[in-house]
C-alpha cells in the first residue's frame, strides 16, 4: 500500500507498522540486525545492548528504539560491528564458557553469534569467576557459569509462568544471576520442566538433567542454518503490528 | 634389572645431561642423566612433568558431561577416554546391558581409534627411526624423510589413518572429540550409506594392514640383534581380557602375568581394580608408579600396551592377526615377542585386528538399529575400563544423589608404563651412552626406546622433524660445559 510507513536501514526502505520496533520491523523485512536479550516473544529490554545501531547520528538498541518514517538507521558499519564484537567478546571473558563440554553447544545464541560476528577469541583476560552450580533441583540444572544476565528466564517466570523463580541481584560487575528462595536453591522453588522460564535460556545455564548430548554434533539448532538465518525464520513476515506480549495481556 | 640407575649414591658430584622437552610427550616429558667424571651413567630418570588436572576439573559438573569433557585429555586418542568415562557412567545410570547398537557402534568406533592411532605411531612417529636408523642424519629421520624416500609407505599410513579417522567421524559425530557415545549407549546409529561408504574401502585397508605387519617383521628381520636387545628387560604383564581369553580391547576382565609366565590373576573384575593394582608417588616425576599389590611397589611394576595384549592373550578372535601372531610368537624362538622393539609388530598385528573387526562389524544390520541407549537402576560409582592403543584404561567415578561428580579417577596407559619406560631408557643409556661422548644420534637412543611405547600425547611435530631439542651438560655447579641443540628444521 502506498501509505506504508518507511525508514531507512543502511540506505534501503524498511516498512514498519505503528508500534513497531526497528529490530521488529527489520527482522520481518528480512534484514538481520544482531542481539541477543531480543526476543519475539517478551517485551523490549535493552540490556545486552548487541542490536545498538546508530540512528539518525544517535547510538540506541534497534529492539527498544521505535520505528519511526524517515529514520535513517545505520547497522552494518565497520564502527558497529566492531562494538558488536567486542561485546560478545566482554561476554565471553567475564563467564565461564567452554563450549567443547557444553550441551548447549551447537543450540547456544552466544556461541552462534561469536561464530556470525568472527568473534576468534575472548580478547580480553578471561575473569574465571568462580560460581558454583546449582544441582538441587532433581530435574534441573543450573549452571551459573554461563549466565549473560539477559534476564529472559526472570522475565519468562514472572510475565509467563506467574512464579518469578529467577531474578538479578548485585550492582555493576557484582550482578548475577539469583533465585527466588530463602534457601536460594531452586529444589526450594515452584519451577516445573514445563515452565516457559526453561525454554528462553538463550545459553546453557537452565538445562534439563540427565539429557546430555542427545542431540548429536552436527544435528543441532545452529549447526544447521547459522543464527542469522533462524533469527529471521522465526520473525514474523510483514508489517503486522506486534501481537500483545503475554504480560500485557494478562495486565501484570 | 637396572633399578640400581634409578638413583645414584652422590648426585651432588654428577654431571646432569637433560633430555628437554621429550620429543612425542608433546613436550611435556624430559629425561635426565647424571654422569660420572668417565661419562659413566650413574642415573637415568624419565620425568613427565605435565599437569593435567581432569580428575579435577570435573568435580562438581554434571556426569553427563564426563564423556565429552575428559576426551580433551588427548588428541590422538580421545575416544578411549570417550568410551573409558561412557563406559563408568553406564554403571551409574544402571545400563548394566547396552543395546546391540550402542554396543556395536561403540566397539565400531573403538577400532576405528585403534587403526588410525597405531597407523599414526607406525608410520609417522616411529617409521622415520625404524626406516633410516636410530642415529641416521636427522634432517631427513622424519615423515618428509619418509615420505621422500619411501612414498608408498608414507601414503599408505596417511590413508590408515584416514580411514579410521572417518569411522570414528560416523561414529563420534566428528573426526576428533565428537560426541558419540554417552552414559547409557549412543546418540546414533549408522545408516545403510554410511556403512557401504566405509565397506567399499574397508577390503584394501584390510590388505595395507597385512602389508604392515610384514613390513614390521622385515625391519626387525633385517635388524635381529639390535632389535632384540635394545631396551630389552623383563616384565610382569598386565590387560583386559574376554571371559573366553581371547584378545577384547573394548570390555573383559584384567588378566596378570609375573616376568616369569605365572599368573597373578585371571579374569579379575575391573570394578575391584583397587584390589590388585596400587599407586606409588615418587618425588621426582608427577606421574604416579602403578604396581601389582600382590608384589609390592619395588617388584610390583608392570608393562601394559600391544606387546602385552598380543603376547598374553590365548587368540585373537580375527583371523589374519590371529595368524600373523603365531608368527609372531614363533619367530626366533619367542625372542621377538619379549623384545621392546617387538612392541611395533605387535602393535601392526593389532592394528590388523581392529581392521578385521571392523569388516565384521560393517556387514552386522545391528549397527543401523533405533534403540540407542538403556537405564536402569541408578548408582553411585562406575568403573570403566578399556584397553587403550597404548594399554589399559581405566575411569572411576563416584557421583552423588544431585548428579554431580564428586570424585575421579583415572590411571592411563602412559602411566601404567612409567616405570617400564624407566627401565627401558636405563637398559638403553647402560649400554649405549655408558662412558661415551653424547651426540643427538645416541640421545635419539633414548627417544627410540620411549617411542616403542608410544606414550599418549605424542607429539606431532617431532613426527615432521621441527620439535626443538635442547641438550646442556652441566658440571656440579650448573656451569654449561656442552651443548647440543636441534632447530626448528630438525638440523644440529
Amino acid at each position: 500500500m502506498s501509505d506504508t510507513q518507511t525508514f531507512l536501514l543502511d540506505g534501503e526502505e524498511v516498512p514498519f507498522a505503528p508500534g513497531q520496533t526497528v529490530i521488529q520491523a527489520a527482522l520481518a523485512a528480512g534484514r538481520y540486525i544482531p542481539h541477543l536479550c531480543y526476543h519475539p516473544e517478551f517485551k523490549p529490554h535493552g540490556s545486552c545492548k548487541v542490536c545498538t545501531v546508530r540512528a539518525d547520528g544517535r547510538t540506541a538498541a534497534a529492539c527498544t528504539l521505535p520505528a519511526q518514517a524517515g529514520l535513517a538507521v545505520e547497522s552494518e558499519t565497520e564502527e558497529l560491528k566492531e562494538l558488536r564484537h567486542t561485546l560478545v567478546q566482554m561476554l565471553f571473558a567475564e563467564g565461564n564458557h567452554f563450549c567443547p563440554s557444553c550441551e548447549q553447544s551447537g543450540n547456544c545464541m552466544l556461541q552462534a553469534l561469536g561464530y556470525e560476528l568472527g568473534v576468534m577469541t575472548a580478547g580480553f583476560r578471561h575473569f574465571f569467576p568462580i560460581r558454583p552450580v546449582d544441582a538441587s533441583h532433581p530435574d534441573i540444572l543450573l549452571d551459573f557459569n554461563r549466565c549473560i544476565l539477559c534476564e529472559l528466564c526472570v522475565r519468562a517466570s514472572c510475565e509467563v509462568d506467574d512464579k518469578c523463580v529467577f531474578a538479578l541481584s548485585g550492582r555493576g560487575i557484582g550482578k548475577h544471576l539469583i533465585v527466588n528462595a530463602e534457601s536460594g536453591r531452586l529444589a526450594d522453588t515452584e519451577v516445573a520442566l514445563s515452565d516457559k522460564s526453561l525454554q528462553v535460556c538463550p545459553v546453557g545455564v537452565i538445562l534439563r538433567k540427565r539429557v546430555g548430548f542427545a542431540v548429536p554434533i552436527g544435528q543441532r539448532k545452529y549447526d544447521l542454518r547459522p543464527i542469522r538465518a533462524t533469527a529471521l525464520e522465526s520473525a514474523p513476515r510483514g508489517p503486522q503490528a506486534p501481537g500483545p506480549c503475554p504480560s500485557c495481556e494478562e495486565g501484570s | 634389572m637396572s633399578a640400581d640407575l634409578e638413583t645414584a649414591d652422590h648426585p651432588e658430584r654428577l654431571r646432569r645431561v637433560a633430555i628437554e622437552p621429550l620429543s612425542r610427550v608433546e613436550g611435556h616429558g624430559k629425561v635426565t642423566l647424571l654422569l660420572d667424571e668417565d661419562d659413566r651413567v650413574r642415573q637415568a630418570r624419565l620425568h613427565i612433568v605435565e599437569f593435567r588436572g581432569f580428575e579435577k576439573f570435573v568435580q562438581g559438573r554434571p556426569y553427563w558431561e564426563v564423556p565429552v569433557m575428559v576426551q580433551r585429555l588427548c588428541g590422538i586418542c580421545p575416544v578411549s577416554h570417550h568410551l573409558a568415562a561412557s563406559k563408568a557412567l553406564d554403571q551409574v545410570v544402571g545400563a548394566d546391558r547396552l543395546t546391540p547398537t550402542a554396543d556395536k557402534a561403540r566397539r565400531l568406533m573403538h577400532y576405528g581409534q585403534i587403526l588410525q592411532s597405531h597407523a599414526l605411531h607406525f608410520f609417522h612417529l616411529a617409521a622415520p627411526d625404524l626406516l633410516f636408523g636410530f642415529d641416521s642424519e636427522p634432517a631427513r629421520r622424519n615423515i618428509v624423510g619418509v615420505a621422500a624416500e619411501h612414498p608408498d609407505v608414507a601414503r599408505r599410513g596417511v590413508l590408515l589413518r584416514r580411514f579410521g579417522q572417518e569411522v570414528i567421524r560416523l561414529t563420534a559425530g566428528k573426526r576428533v572429540h565428537g560426541t558419540g557415545s554417552v552414559p547409557g549407549g549412543v546418540n546414533r546409529s549408522l545408516t545403510r550409506e554410511e556403512r557401504d561408504a566405509l565397506l567399499a574401502d574397508i577390503y584394501p585397508v584390510v590388505a595395507w594392514c597385512l602389508e604392515a605387519v610384514e613390513l614390521a617383521r622385515r625391519l626387525f628381520e633385517q635388524n635381529l640383534e639390535l632389535y632384540n636387545e635394545f631396551g630389552r628387560f623383563r616384565t610382569h604383564a598386565l590387560c583386559l581380557i574376554r571371559a573366553d581369553g581371547a584378545l577384547d580391547l573394548y570390555h573383559g576382565g584384567l588378566r596378570a602375568r609375573t616376568l616369569d609366565g605365572a599368573t597373578l590373576f585371571d579374569h579379575a573384575d575391573t570394578n575391584r581394580y583397587w584390589d590388585h593394582i596400587y599407586e606409588e608417588v615418587k618425588p621426582w616425576s608427577y606421574m604416579k608408579f602403578p604396581f601389582l599389590r600382590a608384589l609390592g611397589p619395588e617388584a610390583g611394576w608392570y608393562r601394559v600396551g600391544p606387546l602385552t595384549r598380543v603376547t598374553q592373550c590365548d587368540f585373537i578372535p580375527t583371523p589374519l592377526a590371529e595368524r600373523a601372531r603365531q608368527a609372531f610368537l614363533a619367530f626366533d624362538a619367542g625372542r621377538a615377542a619379549g623384545a621392546t622393539l617387538g612392541t611395533h609388530w605387535a602393535r601392526m598385528i593389532e592394528m590388523l585386528h581392529a581392521a578385521e573387526a571392523i569388516k565384521d562389524l560393517l556387514h552386522d544390520d545391528d549397527l543401523s538399529g533405533a534403540e540407542l541407549t538403556v537405564a536402569g537402576e541408578r548408582r553411585s560409582r562406575g568403573v570403566g575400563v578399556l584397553e587403550a592403543p597404548r594399554g589399559t584404561l581405566i575411569h572411576h567415578y563416584r557421583v552423588d544423589e544431585d548428579d554431580m561428580v564428586v570424585r575421579a579417577n583415572l590411571i592411563v596407559s602412559t602411566t601404567h608404563n612409567n616405570q617400564a619406560m624407566n627401565e627401558a631408557i636405563r637398559a638403553v643409556a647402560r649400554k649405549y651412552l655408558d662412558g661415551r661422548k653424547l651426540t643427538e644420534g645416541l640421545l635419539n637412543h633414548i627417544e627410540v626406546a620411549i617411542r616403542a611405547f608410544d606414550p599418549c600425547l605424542s607429539c606431532a611435530t617431532h613426527a615432521v622433524g621441527k620439535m626443538p631439542l635442547a641438550v646442556e651438560l652441566l658440571d656440579a655447579e650448573g656451569e654449561r660445559i656442552d651443548a647440543l641443540a636441534r632447530d626448528g628444521r630438525g638440523a644440529c
